[in-house]
């Protein structure tokens, strides 16, 4: 491969697109790149190959004197965020230089999409872990959204460690597989996703080639 | 005009007539049967408009052979070859569902005359 097949954008919101046989495709509109190159590991020095990409605008008073010196040493003006990326050739890429969309992705291809999704707070079970809840009626009361039983009694005494409850949900990263691209937009550097992406509007996601549809 | 907007609004087509519930349209369909394309027209009374942007619908009813058909058009999907208003209709309300449940002479619409 010649080029890395991942870039970090923003999501912008979803829309409805039409597809050259005239049916509305739902895509996801991802702000993707322009990201630089701010390092290159290698095997000799770090034990494996990969490159170091940077993303989104940062005032210059946040930047901590040791990012400011990482982003100095490559000549590239301070970023937001910073990914690694696994490659196979780390010599292909020079430190500093620039990635667009249309480098990485065309329309008609697969990509893999993470994100932190949107935090849901304390969530019941029937909302974290989709229970079924109880009854509506049969006598039930003030028990409708509640788990049930949740172990036995005397023995074993205890509740089993990992038993699914109530608590916090969402807010965590999570990916999307397989999401066909519907298309790039060269001139916004935009990328159009199939379907929906983790996280609010606004959100840094990291979309790669997908895993399914490598050889 | 940001990003996401720009997105749609090459989907939003301009070339669609202004028209309302309650008006009489011609909608001039493309259908591909069997590789070849014709033009199939839709001929009915407007019975609402939805949504906005580039996911804007409108729902057409017509009566044929004494069945009701009822049909739902994406505003700008690029089937619609066009659009024709016949007649405009003077209605009070912004849907007309109640169409539906009327036959013969309470369920025609004023002429709308300006």
């Amino acid at each position: 491969m010649s080029i890395v097949k991942a870039i970090l954008g923003e999501k912008l919101g979803m829309t409805q697109v039409f597809d050259e046989q005239a049916r509305a495709i739902p895509v996801t509109v991802v702000k993707a790149g322009p990201v630089r190159v701010v390092q290159i590991k290698t095997i000799q020095n770090d034990g494996y190959n990969a490159i170091q990409i940077s993303y989104g605008e940062v005032k210059q008073s946040n930047v901590n004197k040791p990012a400011a010196g990482h982003f100095a040493k490559a000549g590239v003006s301070p970023a937001a965020h910073l990914v690694e990326i696994k490659v196979d050739n780390p010599e292909e890429y020079e430190v500093g230089q620039e990635i667009t969309v249309t480098e990485v992705f065309e329309a008609g291809t697969r990509a893999d999409v993470s994100g932190v999704s949107k935090g849901k707070g304390f969530s019941g079970v029937m909302k974290r872990h989709n229970f079924k809840g109880q009854g509506a009626s049969h006598g039930n009361h003030k028990k409708h959204r509640a788990p049930g039983s949740i172990g036995a009694c005397a023995t074993p005494a205890r509740v089993f460690k990992g038993m699914k409850m109530a608590g916090r949900m969402g807010g965590e990263k999570v990916t999307t597989l397989s999401l066909e691209v519907a298309g790039v937009d060269e001139e916004r550097g935009l990328l159009l996703l199939k379907g929906s992406v983790p996280g609010p509007k606004g959100s840094v996601v990291l979309v790669r080639e997908a895993v399914k549809a490598r050889g | 005009m940001n990003d996401l907007q720009a997105v749609e609004n090459a989907h939003v087509r301009d070339d669609i007539p202004e028209f309302r519930a309650g008006d009489n349209v011609k909608v001039h369909v493309r259908v591909v049967e069997g590789g070849r394309e014709r033009v199939q027209v839709f001929e009915g009374v407007v019975l609402a408009r939805n949504g906005t942007g580039p996911r804007a619908s409108f729902t057409v009813r017509k009566v044929s052979f004494g069945v009701g058909v009822e049909r739902v058009f994406p505003l700008h999907a690029p089937i619609i070859q066009k659009v024709e208003v016949v007649r405009r209709g003077d209605v009070r309300r912004s849907k007309l569902y109640y169409l539906r449940d009327r036959v013969g002479k309470s369920a025609r619409i004023k002429e709308l005359r300006d």
